[in-house]
């Protein structure tokens, strides 16, 4: 007799084997994280199912089966290798296996030199991840399979993590994206991650087989993974058990089995994990702080007959739509707090009709909406205005409190947070895409215990050893909590423990004040995560201070956003439409429809997924368009965008270096064969450097596009390591485009030290962009068939460096090759970088000089010189330029400042121009500087902070911007929208 | 100071002086006779060794042993939380350490390491200082412990009779700790190793104070009874599996940094082997002549450099030979050697970071036997995307016997992820180990003979015909 246990992140898993290895009891449950409970229960279902047996080999397995072996010292199996036991006597076939878990994914690799491989810990969950989006969905996995195979379309959702892909998925949604196309693109990217992840470089070939809940039960999982692959893969009976069946097979020792379910319910009665305070000691201080807050109250009033106006607020957030219609008098009038479903017009509807309905004689005299789905809001029942969230929120918290120098906001998805001052916007903190989550997090977590939100959040109050969470990711938290639990940690002691860590994340994350700058004096606490005390609780025991927490903390977007509009009709009495409110009339609202279909967009090489959204009066609302040619049918404007100048600049370079656009004369090509040159990383900036030093040796010259999605998934299946940042996982797929155009040679040299510009104490460059070409040579298998230079070079000594290339090429290229040649050409080579620089230079003094002649703001969008690619920022540059602004580089600028000491070590050539431009920007009344960064980018961890400094010293504000494979700039308008409120210089032509 | 109006840029001549932002207090003479100097721990040995040359040499130093949760805690705090988890650490530990109540804040300056590369790592002293303003502190001097001439103080200066201390102190570090790591996993009294390093760590500590133990004979005399003595311990050696640890320099060390990776390997039953301190300095001093090389510039400084090298190889060989002279002992390689190893594999003008040098010590290890590799890293290192990550794969190419496992630590990185992961490694080396016949023990994987209920539960015609499927494609 032998028995497997396999306790997942989710579920617990067993199998009993006959003496001839026959399996006669198999069982899977979820465990609902009550590990010790589930698998007490199971062990007693196992004495039912077997009452004669008294001692069996027993072995547990599984990520959440590790503690508790080792507290009951009974083997331990390692899940991963389990398997490959189990799949070496069940399917001695196969070649390869991938097995998706609740948090874990693996890959073995059985043939051709033996590989397992499991997902970083970063990667985070991908049967949770996939729990976690149909919650999102509103709907249970089986149905998720359901609809995925009704999809029409496919939409690229970040794969790298589950809070990502949430940041992609929910704008999604709220622009009226088809479900069943959002149910595929989750599948799709759990199979990118999958493939990127974990496959490192190996293809994924022969005899595929799928293993685990996720692929056993999700059809189009399967179906989503045999594309990609081009294959069939089995997924065999027992597919669920694999690792248990592994278990049982290694299963040795003779364990006793009575007893067992006891000691195990003993083990989980020790609470050892670490913890905190609790929130509150006592009944009485819970009584207290609830009257204290309930001070911050709005005045409701019942509509009457006499009531004179009413003005309608609402605010769309991520999960959530909140409305509110206030009087003359701001008060409340009526109000509603629901959550979206994902789709918030119909809502707004019926709340809209049924004011109609009741009060067809108060007039509404002004409206307007914010969040996540304004836009779509605004166009589909006419809104008068829009405004972004942190205009709206501030509106409302200086109702109560006019004196209010902070405000926080914990909302469905995000964290914002703002200072204020002088009656203005002064500061903003957004979390990152990283660390967001918080709401819905919350959410989700009580759901996954089987618990309604409020209750969860209710239960945690009186909890007395919260547990010690720390301030994280979402998606390690999950695996925090299980471990918690195994620890024997109750339901009251986690729940206190998130609403604990959220705050530490809001304030450790995101704001990250010390003890030393107080966040401000008076603070105003909002968003609907606030109505839970226990997080209310918590940020005031964490800050040691009391703050104010209005009565409508959930409603406060809507209310600001509603006294904005009657604050607006108040000066403006008459909108543009000809004095009456634009608001849909009653019957108006009765006709209402609201149709949904998607399109590809064909007016540029971009080809951005549209959703076309028609609402009745032909009012249609576009999304997913990175820029505004789909809506107004004419080309952008790109007269004072750098970014767009510097892309067409090097797209020239590009061309002339093929021997087009007349170079073939000025440099007669005559060698016959071809150079790659990948377009990212160090070569981006040095491009026009090496096309005129490789054309004046006669070579054509084949540099890569820019990058797009396509590419990066050419790429993808060869990127080492998951967690590099994005531009060095584009360069997989520049090199294999290089290959599929068959060049002779990729030249791409590893470059330690850049041009040194004279502005810091070195000129390094960064880890990855001095030496990623190592990484391309030692993972791109395709290298070996043709020639790869990618020697040490140092263009920062022009005197040495024609003589160590020429040896260079001379050994691997031409072997005729002359010395002077090489030095003429490389002379040349430095005076086409120079004019470069003076060209990008000279047109940025170009574009500052037109816009303050029309009087527009400036924007630095800064970060480094491929950030300028498109599909790096994801059209970042367009959108800001979209409000109205001009677009500058940093290193425009940068030559305009002389060196200057800082507190850091300035020590990489592309940050010292960060540092000098924000120098630069602190002298200018009428420019901003918003710094790109790269998530990931170990470096700007160093940066942000000091450029932060350096604005901040000269009273500017500072933004900053993550970008990564996420192709979501809902959050990216907020902050920059919040920007230009606070400077005043959104210019929009609507 | 600009023209605003006239359109067009204007050249800015003054910009704000960061250095008045976060002034930087002096370690002063003065301040050398009544102060404490805390240095965080990294490498128990090393660091001991070298805690006796600076105490021998008049500076009060303390190490910093606090681990507890305060430390993250105040790490997350005080530092960008992108930051590479050992700035965290170690900026954490410095402030846990400071407000722990101990030590006299007027009387109390903080040492850290600069090592002046491309990696962010040079700029933890910027860090630190930015952390100490902002907790309250910024009247506490930092000292830069650094070779390249970075940050001078006044009151502490690396003397010649220290650097040789110290430089004899990282060789008998890697000595005691090469020697105890191999003995550690079979001694037959638990605890003997450990003993015989302490016993040498304070018999070294008497010599350097009498100012012996240093010289070149000394060393050989000293090296010989080492050895000696760790031979002498008895030992039952039934085969383990022999597991390498290399990465990043402080998650390699540093128990804090890798929730104490030796511990649970010894707990798993292996044994342990960490490439050596000196290394890591003789991989920086080699940069300067492989720069020159490799870009031109200064040749009379380039072989300076070598020069330097060349002696402290030198010192290197007397350990080496010492331990070689026993044959159950597997001796660390001279440094020439290990920088063989990576030709072909990456360029040894990767140099930022631990870069070449991890990569070599994968190989090095590989060599020796010791397969299984645990490599460190902090999450996000960018050198180790390239030279730890990045070189897996080629590694593999070259030799199957390499199973490495790279393993993230950051704060939000769960013990269980890691060890969980270490634990596949480890599953899949014990199969190795077993098939080479080192043992008597039953295999894990059972024999391979489809067993007999396959008929009935697995649909054995639908996985052939789907096999033939396959082949035909």
């Amino acid at each position: 007799m032998r028995i497997g246990l396999d306790i997942g992140s989710t579920t617990i898993k067993c199998v009993v084997l006959n003496r001839y290895d026959e399996v006669i009891y198999e069982s899977y449950q979820r465990h609902y994280s009550q590990i010790t409970e589930s698998a007490a229960k199971l062990l007693r279902q196992l004495a039912e199912v077997l009452p004669n047996v008294k001692q069996a080999k027993l072995a547990i397995s599984g990520s959440a089966g590790m503690g508790l072996a080792e507290s009951l010292a009974i083997p331990f199996v390692q899940e991963v290798f389990g398997t490959r036991i189990a799949a070496g006597r069940l399917l001695p076939a196969a070649d390869v296996i991938i097995e998706l878990g609740g948090e874990d994914a693996k890959i073995l690799f059985l043939t051709g030199g033996m590989e397992v491989r499991m997902n970083g810990s970063c990667a985070g969950g991908t049967g949770a991840f996939m729990d976690q989006m149909a919650t999102l969905l509103e709907v249970n996995l089986d149905e998720l399979n359901q609809m995925a195979e009704r999809a029409e379309k496919v939409y690229t959702i970040a794969s790298r993590c589950g809070v990502f892909a949430k940041s992609d998925i929910q704008p999604l949604l709220n622009q009226g994206a088809r479900k069943e196309d959002v149910a595929a693109s989750i599948f799709a990217a759990v199979v990118s991650q999958t493939i990127a992840g974990l496959a490192q470089g190996r293809p994924i070939k022969g005899g595929v087989v799928y293993l685990g809940g996720p692929l056993t039960f999700l059809s189009q999982l399967r179906a989503s993974f045999d594309k990609s692959l081009h294959t069939t893969g089995l997924c065999p009976e027992h597919s669920l058990y694999f690792v248990a069946l592994g278990a049982a097979y290694s299963a040795e020792e003779r364990i006793e089995l009575a007893g067992l379910a006891e000691r195990l319910e003993d083990y989980s009665k020790t609470e050892s994990y670490a913890f905190m305070a609790p929130l509150f000691a006592d009944e009485e201080e819970y009584r207290d702080f609830r009257q204290r807050h309930e001070k911050a109250a709005v005045d409701f009033h019942e509509p009457a007959a006499e009531t004179a106006g009413a003005y309608f607020g609402i605010d769309a957030g991520s999960t959530t739509i909140k409305m509110v219609m206030v009087d003359e008098e701001d008060r409340i009038l009526c109000n509603s707090y629901q959550t979206n479903n994902g789709n918030p017009v119909p809502m707004v509807r019926q709340f809209l009709q049924e004011f109609y309905e009741a009060w067809p004689q108060i007039p509404i005299k002004g409206s307007a909406v914010t969040g996540y789905g304004e836009d779509i809001i605004r166009r589909a029942f006419r809104v008068d205005y829009g405004i972004v969230e942190t205009v709206a929120h501030y509106k409302a918290a200086a109702h109560f409190m006019p004196e209010v120098d902070f405000i926080i906001d914990i909302g469905g998805q995000d964290i914002k947070c703002f200072k204020i001052k002088n009656k203005a916007i002064d500061n903003i903190f957004l979390n990152e895409a990283c660390s967001s989550g918080c709401g819905s997090f919350l959410q989700t977590f009580a759901n996954a215990l089987g618990y309604g939100t409020e209750d969860f959040a209710r239960l945690g109050l009186f909890g007395q050893r919260p547990v010690d969470l720390g301030s994280r990711c979402t998606v390690f938290m999950n695996s925090l909590v299980k471990q918690a639990q195994k620890d024997g940690a109750s339901i009251e002691n986690i729940s206190a423990g998130l609403s604990i860590s959220v705050v530490k994340n809001a304030l450790y994350k995101v704001i990250r004040p010390t003890a030393a700058e107080p966040l401000g004096r008076h603070i105003v606490v909002q968003g609907g995560t606030f109505l839970n005390d226990g997080v209310l609780r918590a940020f005031e025991q964490e800050l040691k201070t009391q703050v104010v927490r209005p009565t409508i903390a959930g409603l406060m977007g809507a209310y600001g956003a509603a006294l904005y509009a009657k604050e607006q009709k108040e000066k403006i009495p008459n909108s543009k439409e000809g004095g009456k409110p634009g608001l849909l009339t009653i019957d108006e609202l009765k006709a209402f429809s609201h149709a949904v279909a998607s399109a590809n967009c064909g007016l540029c090489s971009n080809h951005c997924q549209l959703t076309i959204n028609t609402f009745s009066g032909g009012r249609r609302f576009i999304s997913g368009n990175r820029c505004s040619r789909p809506i107004t049918n004419k080309a952008e404007d790109h007269r004072l965008n750098l970014y767009e100048y510097k892309r067409r600049l090097l797209e020239e370079y590009r061309q002339k270096a093929a021997g087009k656009m007349g170079c073939d004369e000025e440099y007669p090509i005559f060698k016959d064969k071809v150079i790659g040159l990948p377009m990212g990383l160090n070569m981006y900036e040095l491009l026009p450097f090496w096309q005129v030093f490789f054309n004046a040796l006669g070579y054509r010259v084949m540099v890569s596009p820019a990058s797009s999605r396509e590419l990066y998934l050419k790429g993808q299946g060869s990127i080492p390591s998951d967690t590099i940042c994005y531009p060095a996982k584009l360069m997989h797929g520049h090199i294999q485009y290089l290959l599929e155009q068959g060049v002779d040679v990729i030249f791409y040299p590893c470059m330690t030290y850049n041009l040194d510009e004279g502005l810091g104490d070195n000129h390094y460059n960064c880890p990855v962009v001095a030496y990623y070409p190592e990484v391309i040579a030692a993972n791109e298998p395709g290298l070996e068939r043709i020639k790869f230079i990618y020697d040490y070079l140092g263009l920062h000594r022009p005197k040495e460096f024609p003589l160590k290339i020429w040896q260079i090429l001379w050994e691997k290229l031409d072997n005729k090759i002359g010395l002077q040649k090489v030095k003429k050409a490389a002379a040349k080579a430095y005076e086409e970088l120079e004019k470069y620089r003076q060209k990008v230079e000279a047109k940025g003094h170009e574009i500052i000089a037109q816009a303050r002649q029309e009087e527009r703001q400036i924007i630095v969008l800064a970060g480094r010189p491929y950030h300028v690619d498109g599909e790096i920022n994801h059209g970042i540059d367009q959108l800001i330029a979209g409000f109205g602004v001009a677009i500058i580089t940093e290193d425009a600028l940068s030559p305009l400042v002389e060196k200057h000491p800082g507190t850091v070590l300035n020590q990489w050539t592309y940050h010292s121009r960060l540092y000098a431009a924000a120098h630069y920007v602190g002298t200018q009344a009428d420019m901003n500087l918003v710094q790109l960064v790269s998530f990931g980018c170990g470096v700007d961890a160093i940066t942000t902070d000091e450029v932060n400094d350096i604005l901040e010293e000269n009273g500017k504000i500072y933004t900053q911007i993550k970008i990564d494979e996420i192709a979501n700039l809902g959050a990216v308008r907020i902050r920059l929208r919040s920007l230009l409120a606070a400077v005043g210089g959104e210019k929009r032509d609507d | 100071m600009t023209d605003m109006k006239g359109g067009a840029a204007v050249k800015v001549k003054t910009p704000t002086k960061g250095s008045e932002r976060i002034p930087r207090i002096p370690f002063t003479r003065e301040m050398k006779k009544d102060y404490t100097i805390l240095i965080p721990m990294m490498a128990p040995i090393h660091f001991s060794l070298i805690k006796n040359v600076l105490t021998n040499s008049g500076y009060n130093v303390e190490l910093l042993e606090n681990c507890g949760p305060g430390v993250v805690e105040e790490g997350l705090k005080y530092v960008h939380n992108d930051t590479c988890y050992p700035a965290l650490l170690v900026i954490g530990q410095m402030l846990d350490a400071l407000k722990s109540g101990k030590y006299d804040l007027n009387k109390t300056a903080l040492m850290i390491s600069q090592t002046g590369g491309g990696c962010r790592a040079s700029n933890y002293i910027f860090l630190l200082r930015r952390a100490l303003k902002k907790a309250g502190y910024g009247q506490i001097p930092v000292v830069s412990l650094n070779v390249s001439g970075l940050e001078k103080n006044s009151g502490f200066s690396l003397t010649w009779p220290m650097l040789y201390q110290a430089l004899a102190g990282l060789v008998y570090g890697d000595g005691l700790m090469a020697l105890s790591n191999q003995v550690k996993a079979y001694e037959v009294k638990k605890g003997s190793a450990d003993a015989l390093v302490r016993e040498w760590v304070a018999e070294l500590g008497r010599q350097f104070n009498e100012k012996k133990g240093y010289s070149k004979k000394d060393m050989k005399a000293n090296f010989q009874k080492m050895a000696s003595d760790f031979n002498a311990i008895s030992l039952d050696r039934k085969p383990k599996i022999k597991v390498g640890i290399v990465g990043e320099i402080y998650v390699k060390y540093a128990s804090l940094g890798n929730n104490n990776l030796e511990d649970f390997l010894a707990e798993q039953d292996c044994e342990v082997m960490v490439p050596g301190l000196l290394d890591f300095m003789l991989y920086t001093v080699n940069g300067v002549p492989e720069k020159s090389r490799l870009y031109g510039g200064d040749k009379v400084q380039a072989m300076t450099y070598e020069a330097v090298s060349q002696y402290i190889q030198s010192m290197q060989d007397i350990m080496i030979d010492a331990i070689a002279a026993y044959p159950d002992f597997v001796a660390p390689s001279r440094f020439a050697h290990t920088k063989s190893l990576v030709k072909g594999v990456i360029s040894t003008g990767c140099d930022m970071g631990e870069g070449w040098l991890l990569t070599a010590e994968m190989i090095e290890l590989i060599q020796k036997g010791y397969g299984n590799i645990v490599c460190t890293q902090p999450f996000g290192c960018l050198p180790n995307h390239i030279c730890g990550k990045g070189m897996i794969r080629k590694i593999r190419q070259m030799d199957e016997r390499a199973n490495i496992v790279p393993i993230d630590y950051d704060p939000s990185a769960t013990r269980v992820n890691q060890e969980n992961r270490i634990k596949l490694m480890l599953a899949v080396a014990r199969e190795n180990l077993e098939k080479m016949g080192e043992s008597k023990k039953t295999p894990y994987l059972p024999d391979t003979a489809a067993p007999s209920h396959l008929n009935r539960s697995l649909p054995y015609h639908q996985w052939r015909r789907w096999r033939t499927e396959m082949a035909s494609h």
